[in-house]
């Protein structure tokens, strides 16, 4: 097997340094270890074990343990209590579970939870403007933008993601932006009004 | 996504990276952006031992254009950082064209240039472009050794590369477009625009004293890899590529391609969209090239 570190008691591993591969390498490593020796060590996270995990999530910092199969999606609504952000299809092809990624939209069920690590997690929950709708969200609810309202949170995040990138988009840029959210109610009409009326509130305030 | 267990291993170089290849041979995987490895896993198609995670290795990031030699992509280059580089975006605006066409936001954001190339689907949508426009890609493997091959000879077939178990795709080369030159690219699928491509071509067109002098037309989702239409391209050159000769010349392309029937679309219907996409693709090409030299071409 392809792990080695020391299992350390309660079950509860840390990240392991894989050591022996000298060998294959002629040069200095240039990684981040103050050691004397130039021996490069990949960080290693192990599959049975639980490794440390310290992420932000809107602006605040959670450290828990993980394991590398676990999703960002997984680890947000299950062990953080995030349920804003909804598993649908797992597969990468709905949107419902839409976060942002250092400002970016990107799909956590098929976002390892350890690859979010040193990043800026937004969900659902972080585009409040404190204890009122935040103007995305707002505007979903003005234009009546849902109808069962299950990929609502990923279609509000892709439309506060595309503002981020593009503060006054084109009606097909508007589409191009939400085109990786599916609404199987067919609301698409009313969300492409939402976020033009999303993106003018935000010109405003 | 319900994965199996694998561990997880984070290089910060690529020379750590690739010693991690070769210690794990044939039990590890290596994963840019996941979103086609982390499926094939949840399917349980792949159960590797290790990932090895290429997301820390900063000296993989990247896109420069060279004037003299033309465009690297690294291996950790999103398609979403294709799809907006400025010198692509003018250079080469198919390339960035078939990046913007390939999944939804969320995935260009997500999945790379090189991943797409290295899962080695036939739909795969940056192939047919990158070879019409000659593209080479860096093989690197343990000990520093590296190799470049013709990215139309990467391919082997659906899901299969030359990739040897202990090589990483470093980088993606395009030459500098010659002059009075262009590419474009088509695709459909038969559903919505964000759907799997059914039929997609990539062209690639050189001209010459108001004459086609060099014609590239690889097709994708036709044949078990990207495919180049040879007998398509034979009609072009030496033409005024009038539009008689462009719809020959997407006849005789529908003709070579290999389609099968599958849950996209039947074969019947992708050969006649392989015709009307190669005619469209080589519109496009010809028109944007006498365009940009003011429709009068002298070389």
């Amino acid at each position: 097997m392809s792990t080695h570190g020391d299992d350390e008691k309660g079950g509860v591993s840390r990240r392991g340094f894989l050591g022996g591969v000298a060998g294959f390498i002629g040069v200095t490593a240039v990684g981040s270890t103050a050691e004397a020796t130039p021996v490069p060590k990949a960080e290693i996270y192990e599959a049975s074990g639980l490794s440390k995990l310290t992420l932000q999530v809107n602006g605040r910092t959670h450290s828990l343990l993980v394991e590398p199969r676990w999703t960002l999606l997984y680890v947000l609504r299950d062990r953080l209590g995030l349920t804003g952000t909804k598993p649908g299809c797992e597969r990468g092809e709905c949107g419902a579970c839409t976060v942002l990624f250092d400002g970016v939209t990107r799909y956590s069920c098929m976002t390892l939870a350890l690859e979010a690590e040193g990043h800026e997690i937004t969900t659902i929950e972080g585009i409040m403007a404190g204890e009122a709708l935040g103007p995305v969200q707002q505007s979903f609810a003005d234009e009546d933008a849902f109808q069962c309202g299950y990929c609502t949170p990923g279609q509000i995040v892709a439309v506060e993601g595309l503002l981020r990138q593009n503060a006054s988009p084109s009606i097909d840029e508007v589409r191009e932006g939400v085109s990786g959210n599916l609404c199987r109610c067919g609301a698409y009409g009313h969300i492409f009004k939402a976020a033009m009326r999303a993106a003018a509130m935000k010109q405003v305030s | 996504m319900s994965l199996p267990q694998f561990a997880y291993a984070a290089p910060k170089t690529l020379e750590e990276a690739l010693a991690l290849l070769a210690q794990h041979r044939g039990d590890a995987r290596v994963m840019a952006g996941g979103t086609d490895l982390l499926l094939k896993m949840e399917r349980r198609k792949l159960a590797p031992a290790v990932l090895i995670g290429l997301k820390r290795i900063d000296e993989l990031r990247y896109i420069r254009f060279e004037p003299e030699q033309g465009l690297f992509i690294g291996a950790l280059a999103r398609l979403s950082d294709v799809v907006e580089d400025a010198i692509i975006r003018a250079k080469y605006p198919a390339i960035a064209h078939a990046a913007s066409r390939t999944a939804t936001v969320q995935i260009r954001n997500m999945g790379t240039v090189a991943g797409n190339l290295c899962n080695s689907s036939p739909c795969a949508d940056n192939a047919p472009t990158l070879i019409a426009r000659g593209a080479k890609v860096e093989l690197v493997g343990a000990q520093a050794r590296s190799r470049w091959l013709d990215l139309e000879k990467f391919f082997t077939g659906p899901g299969a590369t030359a990739l040897a178990p202990d090589e990483i795709m470093r980088q993606i080369h395009v030459p500098c477009p010659p002059g009075g030159s262009a590419a474009a690219y088509q695709n459909i699928s038969a559903r919505s625009k964000v759907d799997i491509s059914a039929v997609s071509v990539g062209v690639h067109l050189t001209r010459r004293d108001g004459k086609c002098h060099d014609a590239r037309i690889v097709l994708g989702a036709v044949a078990p890899v990207p495919m180049r239409a040879r007998e398509a391209e034979a009609l072009l050159v030496g033409t005024g590529m009038d539009e008689d000769v462009m719809r020959a010349s997407g006849e005789m392309a529908a003709r070579e391609a290999r389609p099968i029937s599958d849950v996209r679309a039947s074969s019947e219907w992708r050969r006649e969209m392989v015709a009307v996409l190669t005619r469209r693709a080589l519109r496009q090409a010809w028109d944007s090239i006498a365009s940009a030299h003011g429709g009068i071409v002298n070389r």
